[in-house]
């Protein structure tokens, strides 16, 4: 298996500049370094690049002709929604086109009977569910980011949420896309039918992380709001215990509308900032919510509580109005902030492993704390086995970067080792792409490649992220049989 | 089940230098579904098939992870019953094509055909649910794709690509599936309505937090289910009204749904008419064929039986954002599947190319591309 092959461009940047400049209007092609500043990196900060240069088309025509040039030039394009996207699927190349997709931002239609809404790409998440409410509908799939991210960043990533465990991620939630290939073709994929002929493009394309096209409309399904929520809080004494309430909770044959676990450092950190009254005592909490009809949410909440008694609970509330079950919320919606007071900075990892092996993990995860001397705060969807540890350190000490990815990479396969995935919902992008080596076979790896050359042979879309090369995978190996001797040598990262 | 893999990829290999098909298949229940299989090659023609059925069994069902993981060729019968123990459900209600406990369907001819039944348009598709998979490919290679978890973004999604794909990009070996609680109560609800009264009430009530998991109208009569919790289903009961049918009845109801048989496909079956499966917007209003229909899927499916003109038919369902199956009968050189938009058939092609370079597996069963 060759490299991606490393491409110059064709054109000089400066001829580049000129052609783009025939298709947008001179304020949406960047080129100075401020201007591409804010471009330097998505919600993966620690790694950042200047793009060759940005462009921010409007239209769809725009966008076809800017991937025409792409093409002819061999110019690479990455695409980016909002910049939230935690796993560098959006960091820039220094030798590619960065495509913002911020202006298209337009609602373009809402059918209230057919419970769909036809959106832009750069539309945020939040704003469909604030626009539809009114109708008393609402778009499900809430990652933590909605009141930032964009739909067509969720597509690119097939996100997920809190609710996902019920109502499930992206792609579950998504009925067709206008997409624009890098021959400057525009594509359909799926229909407002429940199904599209052919192959299932849609899936193959929602979790691709902008490799495969780029995506301009999104027809989205609308969910009927629930009358009524209301949540669980339960505390313990143990994490296993609590790990072992999650699944009896899955058990008892109940599918809670979000099931969410913190430990106690993460507790101890949001309390500090949101003040909910959170259970300092406890090993860990869970917030196990109900959603339905007052008669279905009744029913449920007297078996979750019923469950989490006989699973050893050592403290339960319910919330009993809409102002307590939020407030039981903030502290969970808060996670990430809260954490970031009490640490100069955070790693949030991605990792998903089966419910079983829940209480494990989360224990080899404390030992590792220990040996990497590294404070480790989990909060995560406990119910889909969806875990995001929170690597507290200082990227001003020499060195604790590099520990803290080392750190980072031993829990990714420690999910592996458990029979789970190094991402859940954060996508693969640049930060991972080590890990996919010990996920993926050779033969694996190679037909994510052919799967790539089907709908962009010249390998110009977001090139070198997600699939990792051989080489790469030779390096990574050799890499981690070294570390067993060398736990904390300076490891070369690529 | 070692040795089945490894003589799979040693025969797989002899097919690819050969260029010469190979039928995969299990219990035979979908024989009828998908394009003719083209078996010719250099001049003649092979009857080489992969009977799947000697792959079978469940590799790893803990009700508690709400995953399941089984060998293709395991039939749904035995699925069912595993299930059934820990009052669990596959959500997509897949057709049997036969009695339940009997029902020669296996669970890899129903994710390679891509079947849902009545509860899809509620809870999901088979394709909803596949997690991951475990496939061989044309060349004989063995790969995995997906996992044994609910949530898993790592890679581009191959195993959902493969449900649906009518056996044509890689021999279906082991399956994962994300499972659910059987729904605590379920009751059938029959009202008196015409078919534009029909289609406006499917999609106002699923704009509504109403516990609906099956819809089906046909002759002015529309047949509503209800799941979920008990005290929910009763009072949407409450709400929506409707004279409610005898338990046995109603499973027989959807039973019949979900297989294609029942009154109107049995008439379409005995009278050797082609089965059109059309799939469109769920608002569309009545297309006015002037053929018998019935409906399901809150609007969303429409089933005609009776000859018609496929391009009439094709541009009139394409017009309002649908698409036809010629799903059984007819005359199928007319082109089973709904032709595909041009910008979309080089991607098909590669893909196919991809993970099946001598067109080996299943060849002619996806006749679209």
């Amino acid at each position: 298996m060759p490299a991606l092959p490393d491409r110059i461009p064709s054109v000089s940047r400066d001829l580049l500049i000129a052609k783009l400049k025939t298709i947008l209007p001179s304020d949406a092609v960047l080129t100075s370094d401020e201007t591409l500043r804010p471009y330097e990196c998505d919600g993966l900060s620690a790694y950042r690049q200047l793009p060759m240069l940005a462009v921010l088309p409007k239209t769809i025509d725009e966008v076809v002709q800017i991937m025409q040039v792409a093409q002819e030039t061999g110019t690479k394009v990455v695409a980016r929604g909002s910049g939230t996207g935690l796993s560098g699927g959006a960091t820039p190349l220094g030798d590619g086109i960065l495509m913002s997709l911020a202006k298209f931002n337009q609602v373009v239609k809402i059918d209230p009977l057919a419970r769909t809404a036809v959106v832009q790409s750069g539309v945020r998440n939040l704003k469909i569910s604030e626009d539809v409410a009114p109708l008393n509908l609402y778009y499900a799939p809430d990652p933590s980011s909605q009141i930032a991210c964009s739909i067509g960043g969720n597509v690119a990533e097939n996100s997920g949420g809190v609710h996902c465990l019920k109502y499930g991620l992206t792609i579950h939630n998504i009925l067709k896309i206008e997409v624009v290939t890098i021959r400057g073709e525009q594509v359909t994929v799926g229909s407002d039918a429940l199904d599209a002929p052919g192959y299932d493009l849609l899936a193959l394309m929602t979790g691709s992380e902008g490799m495969l096209g780029i995506t301009t409309e999104i027809t989205v399904k609308l969910t009927p709001k629930p009358q009524l929520a209301r949540v669980v809080m339960a505390s313990f004494d143990d994490v296993e215990k609590a790990g072992n309430a999650v699944a009896n909770v899955i058990g008892a044959g109940i599918i809670p509308a979000g099931l969410e676990m913190m430990d106690k450092l993460a507790t101890e950190a949001v309390e500090g900032f949101v003040h909910a009254d959170y259970d300092l005592n406890a090993e860990a909490i869970l917030l196990c919510e109900s959603d339905g009809t007052p008669e279905e949410v009744a029913e449920e909440i007297a078996k979750m509580e019923a469950v989490m008694r006989a699973s050893g609970a050592t403290g339960i509330r319910v919330s009993n109005n809409e102002i307590e079950r939020l407030r039981f919320w903030s502290g969970r919606k808060a996670a990430f902030p809260a954490v970031g007071r009490i640490s100069p900075d955070y790693y949030c990892i991605d990792g998903s492993i089966p419910r079983r092996a829940l209480a494990a993990v989360l224990k080899r995860t404390a030992e590792l704390s220990i040996k990497y001397n590294l404070r480790c705060a989990n909060v995560f969807h406990a119910g889909d086995g969806n875990l995001h540890p929170l690597i507290l350190y200082d990227a001003n000490i020499g060195g604790e970067l590099e520990k803290t990815e080392a750190f980072a990479a031993d829990i990714l396969e420690l999910c592996i080792e458990y029979g789970g995935t190094i991402t859940g919902e954060h996508g693969v992008g640049i930060e991972k792409i080590n890990q996919m080596c010990s996920q993926f076979s050779d033969g694996e790896r190679e037909t994510f490649f052919a799967i790539k050359r089907a709908f962009d042979s010249d390998m110009l879309l977001n090139p070198g992220k997600v699939i990792p090369s051989l080489a790469r995978c030779a390096e990574y190996g050799r890499m981690r049989v070294h570390q067993g001797q060398l736990p904390y040598a300076e490891i070369p990262r690529f | 089940m070692q040795a089945f893999i490894s003589d799979l990829s040693d025969r797989l290999k002899e097919h690819t230098a050969n260029r010469r098909p190979l039928v995969i298949h299990g219990g035979n229940t979908k024989a009828f579904y998908g394009g003719a299989a083209n078996n010719a090659s250099n001049g003649a023609t092979y009857s080489s098939s992969l009977d799947m059925r000697s792959y079978s069994g469940i590799i790893e069902y803990e009700a508690k992870e709400l995953v399941l993981t089984v060998r293709a060729g395991t039939t749904l019968a035995e699925i069912e019953a595993a299930m059934d123990a820990e009052n669990q459900m596959l959500p997509f209600e897949p057709p049997r094509y036969g009695e339940n406990a009997t029902s020669l369907a296996t669970i890899g001819g129903t994710v390679a055909a891509g079947l849902s039944g009545p509860r899809r348009a509620y809870a999901g598709s088979v394709r909803d649910f596949v997690l991951g998979t475990r496939i061989m490919n044309g060349k004989g290679e063995n790969l995995n794709f997906g996992g044994r978890v609910i949530k898993n973004v790592a890679g581009y999604d191959v195993s959902r690509l493969m449900t649906g794909a009518m056996g044509t990009l890689g021999v279906l070996l082991d399956l994962s599936f994300k499972v659910l609680p059987k729904p605590a109560a379920e009751i059938t609800l029959r009202f008196e309505m015409n078919e534009t009264i029909a289609i406006q009430r499917m999609n106002e009530w699923a704009g509504k937090p109403l516990p609906l998991s099956a819809t089906s109208w046909f002759e002015n009569c529309l047949m509503v289910r209800l799941s979920g919790a008990i005290a929910g289903v009763k009072a949407a009961q409450n709400k929506i009204g409707g004279e409610s049918l005898e338990n046995e009845a109603a499973r027989g109801f959807w039973a019949d749904c979900r297989d294609q048989s029942g009154v109107f496909f049995e008439n379409n079956l005995c009278a050797h008419e082609p089965l059109w499966r059309l799939s469109v917007p769920a608002t569309t209003p009545p297309l006015q064929l002037g053929l018998p229909q019935l409906m399901e899927w809150g609007g969303a499916l429409r089933w005609i039986s009776g000859a018609a003109d496929t391009t009439s038919l094709r541009a009139k369902v394409a017009a309002v954002g649908g698409h036809v199956t010629l799903f059984r009968g007819g005359d199928k050189s007319v082109g089973v599947f709904h032709p595909l938009q041009a910008t979309l058939l080089p991607i098909h092609r590669s893909l196919k190319a991809a993970f099946d370079p001598a067109d080996i597996l299943n060849r002619g069963r996806m006749d679209n591309f």
